[in-house]
């Protein structure tokens, strides 16, 4: 390290330290600090999440019983279409950008973000994305209602007015990714403390490079989709209007590039908390730690061969079939790895199970049974069976809920006292995890039941003979919705310092740069950079 | 290590190659579009035929076999021409230049220009559908109660595979009617 690069961060540091951090609302619009932004997002990840669940609700009360009884069919669309965009969009996607705010840098030893003005923008662009969203739903004619995956041409011929919000917002969350991509490439690349290698790289950064990659893959891809579908509405093109030449399918085809390398962004990072949390709670190293990266990168390569299993039902040939279904069949492969190191890191550990390990747990468990299912829609002749029924519910909310948000809340319990210098209130904590562990099994797991029995999916109404698995399903809904506002009393409670202060390591057997500096993480960490051996 | 500025630098340098990545991930999902139509053109995957007249010339007229053709119309919503072929099946030798016929009426009150979109079903046999002449290269423009008869001319290519016997021809049609004035009124606008 030159004595240039400290006098500058020192400047930088003093020029805070004279000014002190803003206060009130200036310091949340102002800031560019990873840490602040950081949590900024965490925090609207929650509330898009709790947005997103609300609607859940609408849907299952509709569903509780057969027939239509609470909200008429073209809202009922909307709820469907809009808590998809937000879930995957509003609360998934912003909760792991939050997460690599806060940990990224202090997890590579780094004073900030490569990027910190950039990083401001990204988040704040994101508010006005949602509301844009959000206000759609109260134009006449309604919002979007032609499902997240807007296929044409639901979402050109027959759409509402207001379609044009809905691409305009889904640019700039787009936008938001992108540069949040681009700031988490360029931190890794440039701002690792001297001696960490590459292999040396904690999995949570590992996981969020490759993601990143995906992201600035793919999401110019969709930017791209959603403009062609506005330009076909609204200015006369036929990309995907037959009478024009065009091809509705190509919408699909199209869609899946992105749609498809979309749901490992959503998991990817999941899989590198998880590789964190079970080692603590283990008291082992990771098993496998270069398998883990190597997984990580050939599931990252093979989702850019595989969109098309989305669309086994569209008439394409047999050889096309078999390429997508085996091709899809090998992923199973890198993500067994996964499954097989994280067991054998818990074989023989001197095992405890605080909060985030019984999430860590049920996640490893869950997002194996969504992988299942996942393998059996791979199955191209079956699948014409399951396609578009609960069966395909039941498994992406497996993989997406007990997956990827599991391996948010796991990482929230488990860097929250590194973030609020207290321990969560456990009491709270334990009522959260086994509330949310048996009512989210209550509210998926019978759908699997009911969509291979032919349930179809984004339909308001039932056949007589699913109604009492649906009024299971709804109750597990109802329940796993409240249980979350536990989480939210719980986040309150540590974010006004209310428990017992913890210590910098927090966990006996957490390992890494950030258990080394106190907790709660000052403002400004490795402003000199510590040195890996 | 490195000092700030070759640092901000280096970051610079990384942005850009990025944000070249991101631009050109942006210009390949429109380049899928005509990709998308080169793929389906070579392979015949998706039912997609010919859509200029392919000149017949005098080929082996393949008189060992027969290939059955079902001819299936469609309109779409909004359209209300009445859309029917004349000829429901038909086997063909391949090689052998055949005409088919298909009735079209326009029951409403206004002048409407339709567009038929041919898809051929399985989808391999498309390749093999060579049509000579067609209604669906162009638009059909319909007076209010008029009605009339569309010819279609084909040849089977004798390449066909030994195992497609049969195969089958839908025609969706659309009601392209402001596209179409559209069009016009642009064309008048160049010519004056």
């Amino acid at each position: 390290m030159s004595t240039a690069t400290d006098t500058l961060h020192h400047d930088e540091h003093d020029e805070h330290h004279h000014h002190h951090i803003p206060k009130g609302i200036k310091r949340w619009l102002l800031t560019t600090n990873h840490k602040d932004i950081g949590t900024l997002y965490l925090w609207f990840s929650f509330i898009m999440f709790l947005t997103g669940g609300a609607m859940a609700m609408i849907i299952r009360a509709e569903l509780f019983q057969p027939g239509l009884q609470i909200v008429d069919p073209n809202f009922f669309n909307q709820m469907t279409t809009v808590h998809g965009l937000i879930m995957v969009f509003g609360a998934v996607m912003p909760a792991f950008t939050g997460l690599a705010n806060w940990l990224i840098p202090m997890m590579i030893g780094a004073p900030d973000m490569a990027l910190p003005r950039m990083n401001n923008w990204s988040f704040w662009i994101l508010p006005f994305a949602f509301l844009i969203l959000l206000s759609s739903l109260f134009l006449e004619g309604g919002g979007p209602a032609f499902g997240w995956t807007f296929y044409a041409p639901l979402s050109t011929t027959y759409s509402s007015d207001s379609t044009a919000l809905f691409v305009f917002s889904v640019h700039i969350m787009g936008i938001s990714s992108i540069m949040g991509a681009i700031n988490v490439i360029v931190t890794i690349w440039n701002m690792r403390a001297p001696g960490m290698t590459w292999m040396k790289m904690p999995m949570f950064v590992w996981t969020w490079l490759i993601t990143a990659f995906l992201l600035i893959a793919v999401m110019p891809v969709l930017a791209g989709v959603v403009t062609m579908v506005l330009t076909d509405k609204y200015f006369g093109t036929s990309f995907f209007n037959a009478a024009g030449g065009g091809d509705p399918v190509m919408f699909q085809h199209i869609f899946w590039f992105f749609g498809h390398p979309e749901v490992y962004i959503m998991i990817l990072p999941a899989f590198g908390i998880i590789s964190h949390i079970i080692p603590t709670f283990a008291r082992k190293p990771l098993f496998g730690y270069a398998s883990m990266v190597y997984a990580t990168a050939s599931i990252a390569l093979l989702s850019f061969i595989v969109w098309a299993h989305h669309m086994f039902t569209t008439g394409m040939p047999v050889a096309a079939e078999m390429f997508f279904m085996f091709a899809t069949m090998l992923i199973s492969v890198p993500t067994g790895v996964k499954v097989f190191n994280w067991v054998a890191t818990m074989w023989r550990g001197s095992m405890t199970f605080e909060v985030p390990m019984l999430f860590a747990i049920a996640f490893v468990v869950l997002f194996t049974i969504g992988g299942l299912s996942g393998l059996m829609l791979a199955i191209t002749p079956v699948d014409f069976q399951y396609h578009d029924t609960y069966f395909v519910v039941a498994h992406f909310h497996y993989v997406l809920v007990t997956g990827a948000i599991f391996s948010i809340m796991a990482a929230a319990y488990y860097w929250l006292p590194k973030w609020t210098g207290v321990m969560y209130d456990n009491t709270l904590a334990k009522w959260h995890f086994w509330a949310s562990l048996v009512s989210v099994n209550v509210l998926f797991f019978p759908m699997h039941f009911v969509g291979l029995a032919g349930m179809p999916r984004r339909i308001p109404d039932y056949a007589l003979q699913f109604a009492d698995f649906n009024k299971w399903i709804s109750i597990g809904g109802f329940a796993f919705g409240l249980s979350q506002l536990i989480f939210l009393a719980l986040l309150i409670k540590a974010c006004r310092k209310k428990g017992e202060p913890a210590s910098a390591q927090v966990w006996e057997g957490a390992e890494g740069l950030e258990w080394e500096i106190p907790s709660p993480a000052p403002y400004h960490t490795f402003e000199t950079p510590p040195i890996i051996k | 290590m490195m000092n700030q500025s070759t640092s901000s630098n280096q970051n610079n340098k990384l942005v850009v190659k990025l944000v070249v990545i991101v631009f050109g991930m942006f210009t390949f999902g429109f380049a899928l579009v005509p990709l998308y139509d080169v793929f389906c053109d070579i392979t015949g995957i998706n039912g997609k035929t010919n859509e200029t007249a392919i000149v017949y010339e005098a080929t082996d007229i393949d008189r060992s076999r027969l290939v059955t053709i079902e001819f299936i119309t469609k309109t779409t919503t909004g359209m209300p021409w009445a859309f029917e072929a004349k000829t429901k099946r038909i086997q063909v030798h391949p090689g052998e230049l055949n005409q088919v016929e298909f009735y079209v009426k326009n029951p409403a009150f206004r002048d409407i220009v339709g567009q038929a979109i041919p898809s051929v079903s399985p989808g391999t046999a498309a390749l093999y559908l060579n049509k000579t002449e067609c209604f669906c290269f162009n638009n059909q423009p319909l007076l209010a109660g008029e009605d009339a008869l569309m010819p279609m001319q084909f040849y089977v290519d004798p390449q066909i595979p030994e195992d497609v016997t049969y195969f089958t021809v839908q025609y969706t049609l659309y009601d392209v009617t402001a596209a179409a004035q559209k069009v016009a009124e642009a064309q008048a606008q160049a010519s004056e």
